[in-house]
């Protein structure tokens, strides 16, 4: 999407091609079942003047229910796996990034879809999320402001993942505006009524906003308020890698509270407490998240940020 | 912090469910048989087995598991008053090193008679030939030489609290052991459920002892532990193994009153006639309801396109097992129990001369 800047607004390209993605992890439920449902009839995601196209972009993960078959798909969008030889040599999940670059990439050109919704669900207790790639999104950034604003008083928070080394090459990245819509706790293979609905409810505002701009609509600059990834924390383990102690019953459940040095946050497996020992305030999330163990990853920390979104309309 | 459910939490996570007690008096209605201070004997527990991971992706039972190994080599040397041998066993490794509930097939529903003995194929499911390995070790199933208590522990998406299930309504030794956690837990939210099927046709791991049950704990996600699960089930394990200890050492055990759960029915999801998809979600109403009483009429799904489907059965009943993630594929999205009031006896451990008095009356049935 071009932009130019006319008279302090961001203008932007109407945003014509959207993809909403399910099972990118094929034990995710809610985005599997609601991109089934709309790929049967799509009416309730149709816009004026948007092409949405629901997409399974893991459907061998989805047929076993199982997070991926080979890989992860949400990992492996990496410039070298995307011009990989091999075809079907690769694992699986590469040889279907490729295809999905080819259909709604390529990444990084022009020909790239505008705006592509990943849909996922996590084990840990982080209610509706809004995953961002980019602190300088502003189109994202004032969608995000408006599915806040439309939900309220429920709660849809927006994490930033833009740290050099902790973020990953994700289904979405191939888009030009991607987005990550994490909702939870639900367990993988298992769909909650109440969390699908919560999923639902997003996307619809999320495609009344693409609507409203699209239509000419202009967005007043706002600010809005992130949590932006600092570290990922690892389970304590012994000599052979394996896991010591839980996350602890204080910290179970609170993600995006504050944790303070010497707040408690993993309990061995004979009682122990072992606490925090960073420098200040962090704010942690995918607390205990079903998936991670395998990354070595018990919580992510995060420190909150206002973002400033410029004015933005349409050219 | 700490609440049963964490997120999930309601309110009311007791409804449904009354404590046993244990009054002295048997209500005369029950049992016109059982004189009120009548001790029913039975042979001591000199093996028990704790079993984790025969679900590898139910993580409190394999990391308690690995615990108690590693513990155990510690305490080697020690000696015991009253040796209990406690067998720990890990009854799934590769699904466990997978984080998988199982490789082939389903290592739980392996241990019926047929399934364990006969011959097998040489590319047999992983899952068949490591049911008869449990069994050799454990068993063998309806053989004197079996394990005297089997304890299989395991986790559920479901918010069920802490579990027993067993296949008997009438074995005292678990009952007694359950009245038992109830009373050493009160904060954890307990319930005793009963399927009613026969020796011949039981099939999971807990059968192969001369007496067991699965101690299943939720609400968990599969491939994640949570500390408050984890510590109930540690807990749990170690009540199960003083009171055995205690039962053999010659004490008495008063008699009372258990609810039992027993299973009736399951309930299946509303599916697409042809993609087998499900096209509805448990209701928001009974999600995380367990034990709560669901009548007839009362909402159960919710379809995709937010109609209600209702309860149709003809008589209240309890529901469990609400949305656990490994029964989509077995076509369960809820069971269905009746509850009752069961009472149990008291007991004691034989003396040795009623043990052997029992042994010599066996072989002798043996040979008719």
């Amino acid at each position: 999407m071009s932009s130019s800047s006319c008279n302090n607004s961001a203008c932007l390209n109407e945003a014509r091609r959207v993809a909403i993605f399910g099972g990118t992890h094929g034990n995710e439920m809610s985005g599997v079942t609601l991109v089934n449902l709309w790929v049967k009839n799509s009416a309730e995601i149709q816009r004026k003047g948007v092409e949405t196209k629901p997409f399974i972009t893991n459907p061998k993960a989805v047929e076993k229910c199982t997070r991926y078959v080979d890989t992860d798909l949400n990992r492996a969008f990496t410039p070298e796996n995307l011009s990989a030889p091999g075809g079907d040599n690769l694992p699986y999940e590469v040889q279907r990034a490729q295809e999905i670059n080819r259909i709604f990439g390529p990444k990084e050109s022009p020909d790239a879809y505008d705006v592509i919704f990943d849909l996922h669900n996590t084990t840990s207790n982080m209610g509706c999320t809004l995953i961002l790639e980019s602190s300088k999104d502003h189109f994202n950034l004032q969608m995000m402001h408006y599915i806040k604003k439309a939900i309220a008083p429920a709660s849809c928070l927006v994490l930033l993942n833009e740290h050099p080394l902790l973020k990953y090459s994700t289904s979405r990245s191939v888009a030009k505006h991607p987005v990550g819509l994490e909702v939870g706790p639900q367990p993988q293979g298992v769909l909650r009524s109440n969390i699908f609905e919560a999923m639902r409810v997003i996307l619809k505002h999320a495609l009344d906003f693409i609507e409203l701009f699209n239509e000419g609509m202009e967005f007043p600059p706002c600010t809005v308020e992130a949590f932006r990834v600092l570290e990922r924390i690892d389970y304590p383990r012994d000599a052979n890698g394996n896991i010591i102690a839980m996350v602890h019953p204080n910290l179970q459940d609170c993600d995006w509270e504050p944790l303070n040095p010497g707040d408690p946050m993993f309990q061995t497996f004979d009682g122990k407490t072992i606490r925090y020992h960073g420098s200040g305030t962090v704010y942690p999330t995918f607390i205990n998240e079903a998936a991670y163990y395998e990354k070595q990853q018990a919580f992510v920390t995060t420190r909150r940020e206002a973002l400033v979104a410029s004015a933005i309309r349409k050219i | 912090m700490g609440s049963w459910g964490g997120a999930y939490s309601l309110a009311d996570l007791t409804a449904g469910f009354k404590g046993g007690t244990a009054p002295l008096q048997f209500p005369a209605s029950q049992n016109s048989e059982m004189e009120v201070d009548e001790v029913v004997c039975l042979p001591r527990l000199p093996r028990v087995a704790v079993c984790g991971g025969t679900h590898g992706n139910e993580l409190s039972g394999v990391y308690l598991v690995r615990e108690l190994l590693k513990a155990e080599k510690k305490v080697m040397e020690k000696e015991e008053e009253e040796p209990l041998s406690v067998l720990m066993v890990l009854s799934n490794p590769r699904a466990m090193q997978q984080c998988r509930r199982y490789v082939d097939t389903d290592l739980n529903r392996c241990f019926t008679h047929a399934k364990l003995n006969g011959p097998i194929p040489d590319n047999a499911p992983y899952e068949i030939i490591r049911s008869r390995e449990l069994n050799a070790t454990l068993g063998p199933k309806g053989n004197p030489e079996a394990v005297d208590l089997v304890c299989d522990l395991h986790n559920t998406t479901a918010n069920m609290g802490l579990c027993f299930i067993a296949y008997s309504d009438c074995d005292w030794i678990c009952l007694h052991i359950f009245r038992h956690l109830q009373r050493q837990m009160p904060d954890v939210p307990m319930r005793y459920i009963h399927f009613d099927v026969s020796n011949k046709e039981s099939y999971s791991l807990d059968s192969v002892g001369k007496h067991g049950f699965a101690m299943e704990i939720g609400p968990q996600p599969h491939g994640v532990v949570r500390s408050n699960i984890y510590t109930a089930m540690k807990v749990g394990v170690q009540h199960m193994l003083d009171w055995v200890r205690i039962f053999n050492s010659g004490t008495i055990f008063e008699g009372g009153c258990v609810d039992v759960f027993t299973m009736i029915k399951h309930i299946d999801y509303p599916r697409d006639n042809e993609t087998r998809n499900i096209t509805a979600a448990i209701h928001p109403k009974v999600q995380d309801r367990d034990f709560c009483l669901l009548h007839p009429e009362d909402p159960l799904f919710q379809t995709f396109s937010g109609e209600t489907l209702r309860y149709k059965g003809n008589e209240p009943l309890y529901p469990f097992f609400i949305n656990e993630c490994a029964y989509y594929e077995k076509g369960i999205a809820l069971s269905l129990a009746r509850k009752r009031r069961v009472t149990i006896p008291a007991i004691r451990v034989q003396t040795e001369q009623q043990q052997r008095a029992n042994e010599q009356e066996f072989a002798s049935e043996e040979e008719e």
